[in-house]
């Protein structure tokens, strides 16, 4: 009786969020609408069906997911723990320098190089993280100001560092990593022919699997919460509360640090590009946290839902329309599960009279 | 000589849109309603505005346009934080997911009506409202060098809006209470004050300052808008809290954020910095470093409105 009861109730927590999609994508078809009257049809449809027209669509999904996946869980992570980590562009890019320097200067690492190269990027993006959190825990410096400072920072200091190490001028870009440090296929390319999809994938997974576990059964992750939720308590209650911060924003910084190691070790053109431009991968790690309830599982499936928007809106073009469309999609739906709140009361206070009348 | 007033020019064309919407936003937080969305509501002013300017240049110039262009600007800034407004006060949302939410919003906006009505993202204009000399001003020695040539009159407009907002703050009773709905919404509400209304007002006035904000931001800067501004929102919530959302105070912390600016984006027609042959990318990171330094040292203090964030709740009274 115990078991379906929950069930219930984690379908029923993640109303809001499925609330917010039908929404955000009516909205969007709103927006077709009025640019385009005769193709919107069309268009709303190619949103919804394109990523799942062949194989190749289904496995580029994965390959859009996978980076954002980290953002996303990096966000989320630091939500759980009562922190908004708004400095994943900064760390992404950050990590994903760490990762592209050993990916191109230590080639004789050989089989495990593409490992390395990832554990680089984890502590590069950890360390992006470090300073957020000491002024938050020592110096009371709000870490959503702070970590956009960083966002900057970070920017300017790898556009410095990929033109005095790693610069192809030609193409003002980072130079491309040595073969070994590409992250392996295992097969996946065979599963869907011709996508990007690699074995990062499988390794965003087990990041998600590892932050559950931290999360929900352990210690450590439960003081990492009980000082999200009430510093001063979890202080009374013998915490070392000005640590936890610390290691929270750390851990939200190595998350995004491997998305973008995930993402530049994928073999598949992308490159560094030395522009003022922050890391959209990172700001996108924001609604995929939302959309998640910052719930490790969840943001799995929001981070597939968005790379399935985006491969969907790729496929925009064909009906004359700009792919930012999604963009605004994915932003209106972020606005309507911020009345997440107001959604929940209203189907608790439902449930309740219903309830109340069994009673009688 | 030359060039300490062109930087300090320079460094007022950098301040004054910081202090505009960092003024904005004091309104806003000090009503009770944190308002993260300011750069959303720069670009959709900038935006709007741009747009504006870009399709009737033709037949008109100057300042009249440019003052048809801050009150579209402003109305548009209204208009966008709205959106905040609602789904923080009626809907008791959580504030910074809906600023985050409009942050992301309008520049895909932005670049989806720009590309749809032009094909390009970027949005052309012709400056037209550069003031070279104020006559008779112009010729103070000193002052009339950094304020009255090469100027534009948004520089006035901000100084008037910092002395406006401070008497509004502090010497109306509308800034009473705005102030009391921030700091103890249930108390004001219980003298009859209407916290929804006030902080309704707090945020439109937040909308509207940083919708003009974005243009002001825009025009000296560039020939073109590209659905951004580049963090100043951002840096103006630094301002912000570095201000203690004060207004005076505000005005210093933007004077000083916009000499950092000046420094990291005109250091190379300044000899003495540019023969320091540091990279230009260290120099562009000059503001950020500055303000990630400046807080960690006056945030130990700092003490924002009591109830902002928190959405104004009638039946816990």
């Amino acid at each position: 009786m115990k078991r379906p009861d929950k069930l219930k109730e984690t379908i029923l927590s993640f109303l809001p969020s499925i609330l917010a999609i039908v929404v955000g994508l009516l909205f969007g078809f709103v927006i077709l609408l009025i640019s385009n009257p005769g193709q919107a049809l069309g268009g709303f449809s190619t949103i919804i069906t394109g990523a799942f027209r062949d194989m190749r669509s289904i496995g580029r999904v994965m390959y859009f997911a996978t980076p954002i996946v980290l953002t996303g869980l990096s966000v989320g992570f630091a939500f759980k723990t009562g922190l908004f980590n708004i400095g994943t562009p900064g760390q992404f890019i950050v990590g994903a320098f760490g990762a592209v320097l050993i990916g191109i200067k230590f080639p004789q690492l050989g089989s495990v190089h593409w490992i390395v190269a990832l554990l680089v990027s984890i502590v590069f993006g950890a360390l992006w993280a470090l300073l957020p959190g000491i002024l938050k825990a020592f110096a009371n410096v709000h870490e959503v100001i702070s970590s956009i400072m960083m966002n900057y920072i970070g920017m300017y200091l790898v556009n410095y560092l990929v033109q005095y190490n790693i610069y192809d001028r030609l193409r003002n870009q980072s130079m491309p990593v040595a073969k070994s440090a590409i992250i392996p296929r295992m097969g996946l390319d065979k599963i869907f022919p011709k996508s990007n999809v690699n074995a990062g994938f499988f390794v965003a997974i087990l990041a998600v699997i590892v932050i559950y576990i931290i999360l929900n059964k352990t210690t450590f992750g439960y003081e990492l919460k009980a000082v999200g939720f009430n510093r001063h308590a979890s202080k009374y209650a013998g915490i070392n509360e000005r640590r936890s911060i610390v290691l929270s924003m750390v851990i939200a910084g190595a998350l995004a640090g491997l998305g973008g190691g995930l993402l530049h070790l994928a073999g598949t053109g992308k490159y560094i590009e030395v522009v003022d431009v922050l890391a959209a991968e990172g700001f996108t790690g924001i609604p995929v946290a939302l959309l998640g309830m910052s719930n490790p599982i969840g943001i799995l499936f929001s981070g597939l839902f968005i790379g399935f928007l985006t491969v969907g809106g790729d496929y925009l073009q064909l009906y004359d329309y700009v792919p930012e469309v999604i963009d605004i999609i994915v932003a209106s739906i972020i606005y309507f599960s911020a009345f997440a709140l107001i959604i929940r009361d209203v189907i608790q206070r439902r449930r309740l009279r219903l309830g109340g009348e069994k009673e009688q | 000589m030359s060039t300490v007033f062109f930087v300090m020019r320079q460094a007022l064309t950098y301040s004054i849109p910081l202090l505009i919407v960092a003024l904005g936003g004091m309104f806003s937080e000090r009503s009770g309603v944190v308002n993260i969305a300011l750069e959303g509501i720069m670009v959709f002013g900038a935006f709007t505005s741009i747009l504006f300017i870009n399709s009737v240049q033709d037949t008109m110039s100057g300042q009249l346009l440019l003052l048809l262009a801050l009150l579209i600007a402003g109305l548009s800034g209204i208009l966008i934080s709205l959106l905040h407004a609602y789904a923080s006060i009626n809907m008791k949302a959580n504030q910074v997911i809906s600023g985050t939410a409009i942050n992301m919003l309008t520049p895909a906006v932005a670049i989806y009506v720009a590309r749809m009505l032009q094909n390009v993202q970027q949005i052309n204009f012709n400056n037209t409202f550069r003031i070279p000399k104020v006559s008779v001003l112009g010729d103070i020695p000193g002052l009339g060098d950094v304020l009255f040539k090469d100027a534009y009159i948004t520089t006035y407009l901000g100084i008037l809006i910092l002395i406006v907002s401070t008497i509004v703050l502090y010497r109306t009773r509308f800034g009473l209470r705005l102030r009391a709905c921030g700091e103890h919404p249930h108390a004001a509400d219980s003298v009859g004050i209407n916290v929804y209304k006030i902080r309704y007002a707090g945020v439109m006035i937040s909308g509207f300052l940083a919708g003009i904000g974005g243009l002001i931001f825009v025009i000296p800067t560039s020939t073109n808008f590209n659905a951004t501004v580049a963090g100043y929102g951002f840096l103006a919530l630094a301002v912000l809290i570095f201000g203690q959302w004060k207004p005076m105070r505000i005005l210093y912390a933007s004077l000083f954020f916009g000499l950092m600016k000046t420094i990291a984006s005109t250091y190379s027609s300044i000899p003495f910095l540019l023969n320091l042959g540091i990279p230009s990318n260290f120099f562009k990171m000059v503001p950020f470093v500055a303000t990630l330094i400046v807080l960690a040292f006056t945030s130990k203090k700092s003490q924002g409105p009591k109830a902002a964030g928190i959405p104004y709740d009638k039946s816990l009274r």
